[in-house]
């Protein structure tokens, strides 16, 4: 039943989502992706919105989803899954436990978390950028170079650079998706 | 302060953050200090500190892990219930209404040239959180290999159509880092586990 495998599968992510926000990307892509609940695209779209409204990114994609999949009730299981987990473990620190980190072995579970995390951002980028930039979903794919997606990449990523250096903080990924939104408006219905 | 007013005030509080902070994460720490540390007094910076740290080891969004401990502190579990629902709602809100009209939207010809644009510029998002995290990691033996396999394992997994759980794999990456650390005690001997 759609409701629960929606309450289920935010759980699980909710449960390993380590790193923040773009830490459950990997996580998120592996389960809309099998359950076919959405296309790479789509995927993009709804991280996109996430970004640009406000509140924890886990919980606005969590939200999408359970609508998209399974209306209002859909929504709340699906939010109600990513949250709990979370909401479990803080609970039973700040009542129990309230060093867990001073314990060695945490730290060194954590230790090993961190950089698979960091590991998994960086392969799912690059695994977005083929299929994106370059039309490779897997091995076999044929290449079909959208040049006008490259143009865009490499525009955002100066003008993040370059703003960067002007207002000395990092810009706010609203505004890249601004740039990158005009850019696209401009550059995709010119005919090829 | 009786309790109800406390535990509808956390409520408002977290709202508060819930509907105006955008982007999440660490755009959030500095809302968050301002707001119980700074300006209302529920909590001193070393414990703000510690939740911080603790959000950061633990799974899950660090507002909904604030919100969860400051309630908790303040108000018992109620408390911890009002917070982190304020926190989720503004959120939930939003999102479901846009739900509701982001197809008929995606159908305007314009709408769909701009989120083909908005798309790449995602991935360039995703890149340079995870870059801006390895920038912040140390290069110790074991945080390169960890990294180097996860990279692998994606990569494969996803170009090869394999399926291979990804929540395992980050258990697996976890058991590496602690049974290096016992391989570390064992060979050290007592104390020496550094």
């Amino acid at each position: 039943m759609i409701l629960l495998e929606l309450f289920f599968t935010f759980l699980k992510i909710g449960a390993l989502s380590f790193g923040g926000g773009m830490g459950m990307i990997s996580l998120i892509r592996e389960e809309v992706l099998g359950h076919g609940w959405m296309t790479e695209a789509d995927l993009l779209n709804m991280i996109a919105v996430a970004e640009s409204t406000p509140g924890p990114i886990a919980v606005n994609i969590a939200t999408f989803i359970g609508a998209d999949e399974g209306g209002i009730a859909g929504a709340a299981l699906a939010t109600l899954g990513v949250v709990l987990p979370s909401f479990v473990i803080i609970l039973v620190i700040a009542a129990l436990v309230k060093n867990l980190l001073k314990y060695e072995g945490v730290k060194a579970f954590l230790g090993g978390v961190r950089p698979c995390v960091i590991g998994l951002i960086l392969a799912v980028a690059a695994t977005l950028g083929l299929g994106t930039l370059l039309g490779i979903g897997k091995i076999g794919d044929a290449l079909t170079v959208d040049w006008r997606g490259i143009a865009i990449f490499a525009a955002v990523a100066v003008s993040a650079a370059v703003l960067k250096k002007i207002r000395k903080k990092p810009v706010s990924p609203i505004v890249m998706i601004l740039i990158s939104a005009v850019l696209g408006m401009i550059l995709y219905p010119i005919g090829v | 302060m009786s309790k109800r007013k406390k535990i509808l005030s956390l409520f408002l509080a977290f709202l508060k953050i819930g509907a105006f902070t955008f982007g999440g994460g660490y755009a959030m720490i500095a809302l968050l200090e301002a707001e119980f540390v700074t300006k209302r007094g529920w909590l001193d910076k070393d414990e703000f500190l510690n939740i911080v740290a603790i959000a950061e080891s633990t799974p899950g969004p660090i507002a909904i892990n604030a919100a969860t401990y400051i309630g908790y502190k303040n108000a018992g579990v109620l408390g911890s219930v009002a917070a982190t629902v304020g926190v989720v709602l503004p959120s939930f809100v939003i999102i479901y209404v846009i739900s509701l009209f982001f197809d008929a939207f995606l159908s305007l010809a314009y709408v769909a040239y701009a989120f083909r644009g908005i798309q790449v510029c995602v991935v360039w998002l995703i890149l340079s959180a995870g870059l801006k995290m390895l920038k912040g990691l140390e290069k110790t033996p074991l945080n390169v290999c960890v990294l180097a396999l996860s990279v692998l394992f994606m990569l494969i997994t996803s170009l090869f159509a394999v399926r291979f759980s990804t929540v395992l794999f980050i258990l697996f990456c976890g058991c590496i880092g602690l049974a290096v650390y016992l391989l570390g005690l064992l060979r050290g001997g007592k104390g020496a586990g550094k």
